[in-house]
């Protein structure tokens, strides 16, 4: 077996072997410490020695010896609970898949967004400190200590290791499904740096949400969320340049579109909109399966874009979906409309000198033909935007208008 | 998200604490770099040395020019920063609240978003 074959075995036993762990000996800390250790041990064994017949059971055993090793070294309780925990080393794991408790426990809601998406990636993802840390340019201490912090919350919160159910179920399904999100959305847009390309985020992301997915079928915003994913990750290749700098979408070469994703994402949306509600993944993943069935941006559906984000506005009302709607309109009803639209969201705090509505304005003000509006425009969303990629597009988009309307810019040149 | 919380210094304000008050600050980002660890959200700190022993460098003609003391000819000076991650613009600044400097007249400190960064970071 390959090195990134172990790699994507050990990320798919982790949880489970976690799991286990934890519902026979409870202590959700030390357990998911233990077991990334034995992944470690794995790491530098299995490739030099070859992969053991019962690579579960291997793991399981290794992470038992472990934990019992941190509780004897635990002076104050090294009698009683070293005992117990040398009862019955689980030889066999219990075949049940755990997954989806730990990601309850690791998007616990208690803990920060940030906390939740380092532990999520580490128990449920099975990557490594070290991963996590280099996934969110942040030093491995720095992500160590955020990862125990947020293990000494889950404990201090008293958590159980089982699935909530009823209407508990659902508010925190919301917050897994939201935690993974964030996942995806990190590896896809990368909020600062130069570079537009954790992809490996976006990809980890996308197999925790096939995980829930798989153990919850019938629920129509996991299966949205995923579709979501698919049909944004299809697009990749085409949304950047070979030097880095982005392409919007109506600019893409579609060609480099991933049909199979497509194909796949477009499905699953149709299934989940079949479903009895109608949630934000859902409708989401409509306008970008919308897009997708587009071969060129001149024959985008936009009517049926705006009226889903007509209906997304009013089931989760956001400012960001009004500004998504002031694109669709101005394609349906002229650029006048949809900067009408967007005037509405002038007086709203979260979005008041906010480098999207800017960026959205200035394009908006280009397509009328107020040239030194959208130049304007243009270079206030560049200043605003943490994202070097966006900057440079977005000063790319004010010299283009520089270029196309020299007239009119004469005054603001001077 | 990356935020530089830089401290701003003015040596003249410095110079006019007691010692009672420098001991006191001290201790303060002692226990502010404490808690940035504990909560996993410090990435590093560093404090420069006086600027009077900065050296302002620019090149004419190909010729390195380099003149003694600090560049800008003002009464604060960078004397050090803290570089963070964190949730969010608001939490970077309640954390900007609990450094000593904010409460001291004379002294700022100020929250930006990083835009770029490289190289080692454990250094």
């Amino acid at each position: 077996m390959t090195a990134p074959n172990i790699e994507d075995l050990l990320r798919e036993l982790t949880p489970q072997v976690l799991g286990a762990l934890v519902r026979r000996h409870g202590q959700f800390e030390d357990c998911e410490d233990a077991v990334q250790e034995a992944v470690l041990a794995a790491t530098v064994q299995w490739p030099a020695e070859g992969v053991p017949n019962n690579p579960r059971g291997w793991l399981a055993t290794v992470a038992s010896r472990r934990l019992i090793d941190r509780m004897r070294s635990d002076h104050a309780r090294r009698e009683r609970e070293a005992a117990t925990a040398m009862e019955a080393p689980p030889a066999e794991v219990p075949d049940t898949d755990d997954t989806l408790v730990l990601l309850f426990l690791c998007c616990h809601p208690k803990l920060t967004a940030a906390s939740q998406t380092a532990l999520t990636l580490r128990a449920v993802g099975g990557l490594t400190t070290a991963e996590i840390a280099h996934a969110f340019l942040v030093p491995e201490a720095t992500m160590a200590a955020r990862i125990s912090r947020a293990k000494q919350r889950i404990k201090a919160a008293g958590s159980t290791f089982t699935l909530p159910d009823g209407a508990v179920l659902e508010e925190r399904l919301r917050v897994v499904l939201h935690v993974l999100y964030l996942i995806f959305n990190e590896g896809y847009t990368a909020s600062s740096g130069s570079h537009l390309h954790r992809a490996d985020l976006a990809h980890e992301a996308i197999r925790l949400t096939r995980t829930v997915h798989a153990q919850l079928p019938e629920d129509s915003e996991v299966t949205g969320l995923l579709a979501l994913m698919l049909l944004t990750h299809a697009r990749r290749k085409a949304r950047t340049t070979a030097s880095g700098d982005l392409v919007p979408l109506d600019e893409q070469d579609r060609s480099k579109w991933d049909r199979a994703l497509i194909d796949e994402g477009t499905e699953l949306v149709k299934a989940s909109l079949a479903g009895p509600a109608l949630g934000p993944y859902q409708l989401q993943a409509g306008i970008a399966a919308t897009h997708a069935d587009a071969d060129t941006a001149e024959e985008t559906n936009w009517p049926q874009v705006h009226a889903l984000y007509l209906i997304l506005e009013r089931i989760a009302p956001n400012p960001m979906v009004t500004l998504n709607r002031a694109i669709a309109l101005a394609e349906t009803e002229g650029p006048q409309a949809g900067l009408t639209l967007l005037s509405t969201l002038d007086s709203d705090d979260r979005m008041a000198g906010h480098h999207r509505l800017l960026s959205v304005r200035a394009h908006l003000l280009e397509k009328t033909g107020d040239a030194a509006g959208a130049y304007e425009h243009y270079r206030r969303a560049a200043k605003s935007t943490a994202s070097l990629a966006e900057q440079r597009y977005l000063e790319s988009r004010a010299s283009r208008v520089t270029r196309l309307a020299p007239q009119a810019l004469r005054s603001i040149q001077r | 998200m990356q935020f530089l919380i830089s401290l701003h210094i003015n040596p003249a304000v410095l110079d006019a604490l007691t010692d009672a008050e420098k001991a006191a600050i001290g201790e303060g980002h002692g226990r502010f770099i404490q808690s940035l660890k504990q909560s996993g959200e410090l990435i590093t700190t560093q404090a420069l040395v006086d600027p009077s022993q900065a050296a302002v460098v620019s090149v004419r003609n190909g010729q390195p020019v380099v003149t003694d003391g600090p560049f800008l000819e003002a009464k604060e000076h960078l004397g050090g920063f803290y570089l963070v991650d964190c949730e969010d613009k608001d939490r970077a600044i309640e954390l900007a609240t609990q450094i000593p400097d904010a409460a001291i007249d004379g002294l700022g400190v100020e929250v930006r978003q990083v835009m770029f960064a490289d190289g080692h970071l454990e250094a």
